[in-house]
């Protein structure tokens, strides 16, 4: 019970049981093709996005930090990797360099954040909310509009490729995740973090270099949100600087907040915001199959939102 | 002159000046008063949402459920009218009356159980878009002669015309200045916003300010869904979307800072008419398209953030 990770899990563990008595076959999996078929794989797949935001997000929530930029982000960079690429069979500009383009425009995203929060002062929500305007802006000022479509094939593998007989998006969620808890939980990187979460002014006097921690973590973040971007885009072989990642921020704060961690900063849980972004599409999947109009949806990610609140609430 | 806090507000309308200017030298009949008014009329809504947002901003807290629950106010006022043909004014008090309450519950949420006003009013946001397609998902359209009425009528003003829309929101604009200037209210807002500890301690009523604060900006939404609900003559859960960061953004231009404690109610008018300015200015060149609109609100926001920042540092260093 006292377990951190204890409530996250349990939700989830109600939602799949839920799920296993209303759905039939819900936990089939089957092999096709030498790929794993099935509907929890499919809840993974769908999570990718979502988990790699969330993950970002967790380290900009633990310096109490937000970032609302996120789903302007994710349409930023998916358009920077399909305007580069171009929409003839062959790369117009090598695939490589397209993905390392968005990657970067990403990572200068955060940046920009990151120098508002950490040198400025500016309120975390506020800093954020000008590249959420503009970012989106921009996005749709490169495709002037316009859905651009990607015909190069090997884009696709991405989003929508296999790996080892699962989807390849579950693969680099593998490599994002264990290489930001090796450098969170083997170094003293994590440790600062907290630091400067449950309190800025003592981590500085302690001697942390707290604006150089702050813009490191906008900077992760804006670079998972560029990866969750190249994904979404390369998953729907497309960009679409109007949609693609609409609202994705709030999902990502949601399931940074269903993982156990606190919006006021300090402890985080990187496991608990996967587990978070597992149950939100989990939950999703589940209404989508039982027939519930999918807007209802929302009211649903309502009541769970006040529910684990409130749950919080009575366990600090 | 910098030190005033007059300043961040004279700065805006300073603005909104150079770019009226602008608008009138480059394009013509930019500067006629019918031009001026349809700024008015257009954002109407935006400019009640933005006072609702001022005393929750003011107070320190922040409200992102105030663009559902105008839609929600939209799908309820179409749905009562349309299906259930209730008399329109009827109508009218309903919404609002569940606006407040629905604001206030967030408000109580916040305060009792401590939580974090930013989470607790996402939750609340994706509520009133999830209730709004409980009611329907498609858009309703509402034909009640009363709300046509409403929405075709002009009233002469200074040889131009505004609507009834716009004239409820500079009344309300009036109402909040005075509650938020010149009632106990009012001070115990800006009190909590500054600092909410000594707020309790000097015995305000911490618990009935918040609570009424999330209620105002709940009934302040719900009157913009209807007098959106004029506007577009219908009621659909798509309206208004992403309103709530025009708002927050009309807040912040108009000079209030969103730590809390620090801004004036009527800077949200310059803030929404800076915003409206914009979107009339790209309209009238014609060939920019609309994401321009965003890209030069993002650029505003950044610079009077930087500013106010600025300032408060300056001020820091002085005492």
């Amino acid at each position: 019970m006292k377990h951190p990770l204890f409530r996250p899990l349990a939700a989830l563990a109600a939602l799949l049981l839920i799920a296993l008595f209303t759905i039939p076959g819900f936990f089939s999996i089957t092999i096709r093709d030498g790929h794993l078929y099935g509907s929890l794989i499919d809840i993974v797949n769908r999570a990718a996005p979502l988990m790699l935001a969330a993950l970002g997000m967790t380290l900009v929530i633990a310096t109490r930090g937000i970032d609302i930029s996120v789903g302007a982000v994710v349409a930023l960079s998916g358009t920077v990797a399909a305007m580069l690429i171009g929409g003839g069979p062959d790369a117009q500009t090598p695939m490589v360099w397209a993905l390392c383009a968005a990657m970067g425009a990403a990572a200068l995203c955060g940046l920009w954040n990151g120098v508002l929060v950490a040198t400025l002062g500016l309120q975390p929500i506020v800093a954020t909310l000008i590249l959420m305007v503009a970012g989106r802006g921009l996005a749709q000022l490169m495709t002037d509009g316009q859905i651009v479509t990607v015909y190069h094939e090997p884009f696709f593998f991405l989003g929508g490729g296999y790996f080892l007989g699962l989807p390849f998006s579950l693969s680099v969620v593998a490599i994002v995740f264990a290489a930001i808890a090796l450098m969170m939980h083997k170094t003293a990187l994590g440790l600062f973090i907290q630091a400067v979460g449950i309190n800025p002014v003592a981590a500085r006097l302690a001697g942390l270099k707290t604006a150089a921690l702050i813009v490191f973590v906008y900077v992760f973040c804006g670079a998972c949100a560029g990866l969750a971007g190249l994904m979404v885009s390369s998953n729907i072989k497309s960009a679409d600087a109007n949609n693609a990642g609409l609202m994705l921020e709030l999902d990502a704060i949601l399931a940074v907040t269903l993982g156990g961690t606190s919006l006021a900063g300090g402890k985080f849980s990187l496991v608990g915001s996967v587990i978070g972004a597992l149950i939100i599409q989990t939950l999703t999947f589940t209404i989508y199959s039982l027939g519930v109009p999918p807007e209802v949806n929302m009211v649903v990610k309502a009541v769970v939102v006040f529910l684990v609140c409130l749950s919080q609430r009575s366990a600090s | 002159m910098i030190k005033s806090p007059y300043f961040t507000p004279f700065v805006t309308v300073a603005l909104l000046l150079v770019m009226l200017g602008i608008g009138g030298a480059a394009y013509p009949g930019f500067l006629s008063v019918q031009v001026l008014f349809n700024l008015l009329i257009d954002n109407a809504f935006l400019l009640v949402l933005a006072i609702g947002m001022s005393f929750v901003i003011l107070s320190g807290g922040i409200d992102l459920s105030v663009g559902s629950v105008l839609a929600l106010a939209t799908m309820i006022s179409a749905w009562l009218l349309q299906v259930m043909h209730w008399p329109p004014l009827l109508v009218i008090a309903t919404v609002l009356v569940l606006g407040a309450c629905f604001g206030g519950a967030m408000g109580a949420m916040i305060h009792y159980f401590k939580l974090q006003p930013f989470i607790v009013t996402l939750a609340g946001m994706f509520l009133a878009r999830g209730l709004c397609y409980l009611i329907s998902i498609n858009s309703i359209t509402i034909d009640d002669p009363m709300y046509l009425a409403m929405s075709q009528a002009q009233l002469p003003v200074l040889g131009g015309f505004i609507s009834p829309s716009a004239l409820v929101a500079l009344l309300m604009l009036a109402v909040a200045i005075w509650l938020a200037h010149f009632t106990a209210f009012g001070r115990g807002v800006y009190a909590i916003g500054g600092n909410e500890q000594s707020a309790l301690m000097m015995g305000l009523p911490v618990a009935r300010t918040k609570v009424l604060v999330y209620g105002f900006s709940g009934f302040c939404a719900a009157l913009a869904g209807v007098l959106f609900s004029f506007y577009m003559l219908s009621g659909y859960g798509l309206h208004a979307q992403g309103t709530e960061l025009d708002a927050i953004a009309a807040v912040v231009i108009g000079g209030t800072l969103l730590s809390g404690g620090y801004g004036y109610v009527a800077g949200a008018l310059s803030g929404v008419l800076v915003l409206g300015t914009i979107q009339t200015l790209i309209a009238f060149d014609g060939t920019l398209s609309s994401w321009w609109t965003k890209i030069v609100i993002g650029a505003l926001l950044f610079i009077f953030c930087v500013v106010q920042r600025l300032m408060a540092i300056g001020a820091a260093r002085k005492t």
